[in-house]
């Protein structure tokens, strides 16, 4: 290497030091350096680890348990109450909320109503001692914050008095865990069919890439449908929850596959791959030190990638009815309630999950295309 | 005494990217005349082709031109100051109509799925009022005159279906299609087979001969460039270091990087000298050395001069250019 | 004194076109009927055109090329191999024999892996080391040979330029100890300044171990300077062969006159000499019958479009294969 013309003073020093460190930088550095310069991805980044952390410690960072023993029947269809500092009452340090009342009221014909009554306050408390949940296989019963008399709804209650605010953060958790299970089955589908495909091609490769194209076929819905129907009204609802995730995995491997296959087939082809068997190295040899590393970068953002399809795939089996049911908490599960006129015109707070979701997709896709771009090939030098 | 043709003026070009700005070509000037062959010389990084696009501003979005470069093209009795065309209708004239430019790559020139003729006629068409019938015919008579075989035929095949050979030369016969005064070949022959290029060499000289045409002849190639050129430039990682006529710079180099050049070439008749590399690599153009941009690999470096400033460019009696502190100080020229 | 290494004889390699269900498969004629004697110790030179087949002969003494026809015997002081027949753990101790050195600096690293490791990859394959100290030994060994920095060693190829690229190519073919190489194209690739340095430095490493080297080339100008012999070859055929300045002073094909006279001379002065060469190389797949430089050698008579030229030899060690080969010299 030529040495630089005036090598004086610190600069000098920083900069070979810069250079050396991109020297002995691995492909997975030389990314991650160009990932962390994409502001868009970054942020995707970020929001993506703050909301699975949500999702991850959601008993903890909820007030109430997100199925039906944690609901507040006096508070049904309830919109948000929101804490406030300061009302026609006077100030306060610590936020608060109102209190309400729940009657029969003359004028809706003998119908429940809720009545806020605005002198009664509820103020807000932290760590306070609430429903059991488990975490990590150890039982708390600590939560993040609540109110010291009655409850605290943030996002609302739906029809059954449930706290949305609750349900959002564990249905997150809920999707993420079926989105991952899902994933991970159609990744190893992928990885031995694509696999094999690849690195033998011929009529293997032919017959498993008809075998592929003719499952990528399958129109999605229908054969859920199917399946569905046949899932005994017996099975539990985590049993349930465990079949829609293998079928999600089953139905998502085409694409994966497919690409696998392709990389295999650019890098078997590769000459340090040919300088490698040409010294005798064994199959085994030549996918372990040569073909798998070379494309883990390209399967990890298909893999991110392939998330927010699967997210929104149960979403929307869930929400259709074929999918989870109660008390297995998703967003599909949440939007079954909201097709009702009712609800659309009067109970808008049901949505609000819904931007969580965009959101948690959003951050998915864009963190899938940083990665992409910092691993495409063609921004390594060439001659 | 004619004015040239094309001259480029004190041009610096530097490409944004994500280590900074990177500079590709540092104030070079040169000139082109009308019916002459410069042959742009250089090896990977020297700017070459960089320099080239310029003159059709061919260059990416990231490219930042200096404020105090000039590129004027004399054609038709106007000078167009080409650096400062900005719509897609005034820049046609440098690209496909005074200058036409071929590359090394001819696959990689015509589209796969469209035919040879209709690329060419339509070539045509954008450059001048012909109806498709006057454009069909010409294209033939190109590629007649470029030597392909049976060209009515060849008119309505698909560049896959042309030899490499073939393809250049369809190329040539596209790019000559709209009679432009000045022909970039960006390392035209290099892909080629050396007895195909010998064919193309002497095709392309014939063509100057007739259509009074300046070639501007990019390649690293010094045997090419002694065949073909009438003047020679030497680039080195973006400055010009060397102007001159083709016997001055073959026969009697005057930078030390031209005569490690021409050292370090195989020459069949001499078989026994060794072959004498230039010492060391070319620096990437991240990390260009100060004052003299050749100081690091120079055998003939003289010391501290070399390495602060940047040589400045000296002019003998016989129009013979060199940027080099030894010719500054009254050594030979 | 001079043995054989490596000898061809009657070599054919075919390779059948796919995606043809019905009738005869198309098959294209990489090599026909090579016969070549490679001796110990020798830089021979194997040079020609595209198409001409000289990489797949390159490959084909490797094993890395089905033999088709004939036969490829490797001979050193140790064993003698048919390259035909070998399988097993006569062809992994053939591999350590015999390597190869790739054209494309670019294409032949594996990005992924240090410098250190590509260099070591042969010795972990083959298991030449018996622990990771004799392995970083052997590796510093050879790459000082190669005039590699040892601190760049835990680099990345993307820290290289091309020619240093090259040099680490070399030290990957060289770590086994080789006995014979294969270089193919390995300088095309390269910047014309740097190209003497890996030339010289492949010179330098021949005289100093003795290995064989085969040097594939397109460019007649390079063999010329750095090969003892050299053979020509034209559409899967040898056309001529003999030690360097032989083939020269007394050319003898007219294929290989045109060769020469085809490369552009750098004294601007020089007149164009004759033999430009006109039509297009043809298709391995169909080549002419008869002598296949017959479309266009510019002597041809009809005795060359329907006899094949024997392959004969005219003066010590110069053979040629054509049917007038005295006449035009």
């Amino acid at each position: 290497m030529t040495d630089t013309a005036a090598i004086e003073g610190t600069d000098a020093k920083l900069d070979q030091k810069r250079k050396e460190a991109y020297f002995t930088a691995s492909q997975g550095q030389l990314i991650w350096t160009r990932f962390k310069r994409q502001r868009a991805a970054m942020i995707g980044a970020t929001v993506l680890v703050l909301l699975i952390l949500s999702g991850i410690f959601a008993p903890f960072l909820t007030p109430y348990d997100p199925t039906i023993a944690g609901r507040n029947p006096d508070y049904q269809n309830g919109a948000p109450n929101i804490p406030k500092f300061w009302d026609e009452n006077g100030f306060s340090f610590r936020p608060f909320i109102y209190s309400y009342e729940r009657y029969r009221s003359i004028e809706t014909n003998f119908r429940w109503v809720t009545k806020v009554n605005r002198d009664k306050r509820r103020y807000l408390v932290l760590f306070p001692e609430g429903d059991k949940y488990t975490l990590f296989g150890m039982k708390f019963s600590t939560h993040l914050f609540g109110v010291d008399k009655g409850k605290i709804h943030l996002f609302g209650t739906d029809g059954t008095g449930k706290d949305i605010y609750s349900r959002t953060f564990h249905s997150i958790n809920t999707s993420l865990a079926v989105g991952t299970i899902g994933v991970l089955i159609a990744f190893v589908l992928a990885l031995i069919i694509g696999g094999v495909s690849g690195y033998y091609g011929g009529w293997i490769d032919s017959v498993l890439q008809m075998i592929t194209d003719a499952v990528r076929t399958v129109p999605a819905i229908p054969l859920f449908m199917a399946i569905a129907a046949f899932i005994p009204a017996t099975v539990s609802s985590e049993g349930r929850f465990f079949i829609i995730s293998i079928i999600l995995g089953f139905i998502g491997w085409p694409t994966l596959a497919r690409r696998v296959r392709t990389h295999l087939l650019t890098e078997r082809n590769q000459e340090y791959v040919l300088a490698a068997q040409l010294c005798g190295a064994r199959a085994s040899h030549v996918i372990r030190r040569h073909l798998l590393p070379s494309f883990t970068s390209y399967i990890i953002v298909d893999l991110i990638i392939s998330f927010p399809y699967m997210v929104l795939s149960e979403t929307a089996l869930s929400f259709i009815g074929l999918g989870l049911k109660e008390p297995v908490n998703s967003l599909g599960v949440m939007l079954q309630n909201v097709t009702k006129a009712d609800v659309l015109l009067n109970y808008q707070w049901n949505f609000i999950p819904v931007i969580f979701f965009i959101i948690l997709v959003l951050a998915f896709v864009f963190v899938g295309d940083g990665l992409r771009d910092a691993a495409d090939p063609y921004s390594e030098t060439s001659k | 005494m004619t004015r040239p043709l094309i001259s480029v003026e004190n041009l610096t070009l530097r490409f944004r990217t994500d280590e900074g700005l990177v500079t590709a070509v540092n104030d070079v000037s040169f000139e082109i005349a009308p019916g002459e062959v410069l042959g742009l010389v250089g090896e990977s990084g020297s700017g070459k082709s960089v320099t080239a696009k310029s003159l059709m501003m061919l260059n990416a979005e990231n490219s930042v031109y200096d404020e105090r470069s000039r590129i004027t093209l004399r054609v038709d009795d106007r000078e167009v100051d080409v650096l400062s065309l900005r719509r897609p209708r005034e820049q046609m004239i440098i690209r496909g109509g005074a200058i036409s430019m071929i590359f090394q790559e001819p696959m990689a020139s015509f589209a796969p799925a469209i035919t040879i003729g209709e690329q060419m006629v339509e070539q045509l068409l954008i450059h001048s009022e012909m109806t498709k019938t006057e454009a069909r015919e010409i294209s033939i008579e190109m590629l007649a005159r470029v030597g392909i075989p049976e060209p009515a035929q060849r008119f309505g095949q698909y560049a896959f279906e042309f030899s490499g050979g073939m393809r250049q030369r369809a190329m040539i016969a596209m790019a000559l299609s709209t009679k432009p005064k000045l022909l970039i070949a960006d390392e035209p022959t290099t892909a080629l087979d050396v007895t195909i290029q010998a064919q193309v060499i002497e095709l392309m000289k014939d063509l100057v001969d007739e259509f009074h045409m300046s070639i501007l002849f990019i390649t690293h190639d010094l045997g090419v460039i002694a065949q073909t050129a009438d003047r020679v430039a030497v680039m080195y990682l973006g400055n010009l270091v060397e102007t001159g006529t083709v016997r001055q710079v073959i026969n009697s180099p005057a930078h030390p990087y031209t005569r490690g050049l021409l050292n370090s070439l195989p020459k069949l008749d001499d078989l026994d000298a060794p072959l004498t590399p230039v010492p060391g690599d070319i620096p990437s153009p991240l990390d260009r050395p100060s004052g003299c941009v050749f100081h690091t690999r120079c055998p003939e470096f003289i010391g501290d001069v070399c390495k602060r400033q940047i040589p400045q460019t000296t002019v003998d009696s016989a129009s013979h250019e060199v940027a080099c502190h030894l010719a500054t100080q009254g050594d030979s020229a | 004194m001079s043995e054989v290494l490596i000898a061809a004889r009657e070599l054919s390699v075919h390779f059948p076109l796919r995606g043809f269900l019905i009738g005869e498969r198309p098959v294209v004629r990489a090599c026909e009927g090579i016969n070549l004697e490679i001796e110990k110790g020798h830089f021979f030179g194997l040079v020609g055109e595209s198409g001409s087949g000289k990489t797949t002969l390159g490959r084909a003494m490797l094993k890395a090329a089905p033999i088709s026809h004939g036969e490829v015997v490797y001979s050193d002081s140790e064993v003698t191999y048919d390259l035909g027949t070998l399988k097993g753990p006569e062809l992994k101790d053939y591999r350590k024999r015999a390597q190869l050195i790739f054209q494309d600096p670019y294409a032949a690293l594996s990005p992924r892996m240090t410098v250190r490791d590509i260099i070591a990859e042969p010795l972990e394959v083959m298991g030449l080391t018996s622990s990771r100290e004799e392995t970083d030994r052997r590796v510093r060994e050879i790459a000082a040979m190669c005039r590699l920095n040892l601190e760049h060693l835990r680099r990345f190829p993307h820290a290289f330029s091309g020619g240093q690229r090259q040099r680490i190519s070399i030290a990957r073919a060289l770590v086994s100890d080789p006995k014979f190489i294969v270089a193919d194209e390995s300088v095309a690739a390269l910047d014309v300044s740097i190209q003497a340095d890996v030339l010289n430095l492949l010179n330098k490493i021949q005289e100093e171990s003795g290995i064989t080297f085969l040097f594939i080339s397109h460019d007649l100008s390079v063999i010329a300077h750095t090969c003892d012999f050299v053979a020509v070859m034209y559409l899967g055929q040898i056309v001529e062969s003999a030690p360097t300045r032989k083939l020269f002073a007394e050319t003898a094909h007219p294929y290989t006159k045109a060769l020469l006279s085809a490369i552009p001379s750098l004294d601007p002065d020089a007149q164009s000499k004759a033999q430009k060469l006109e039509g297009e190389i043809p298709s391995p797949i169909n080549p002419p019958p008869g002598c296949r430089f017959n479309t266009r050698c510019p002597h041809a008579r009809e005795r060359c479009r329907s006899e094949v030229p024997e392959w004969r030899e005219m003066s010590s060690k110069h053979h040629v294969a054509c049917h007038f080969a005295e006449e035009l010299g």
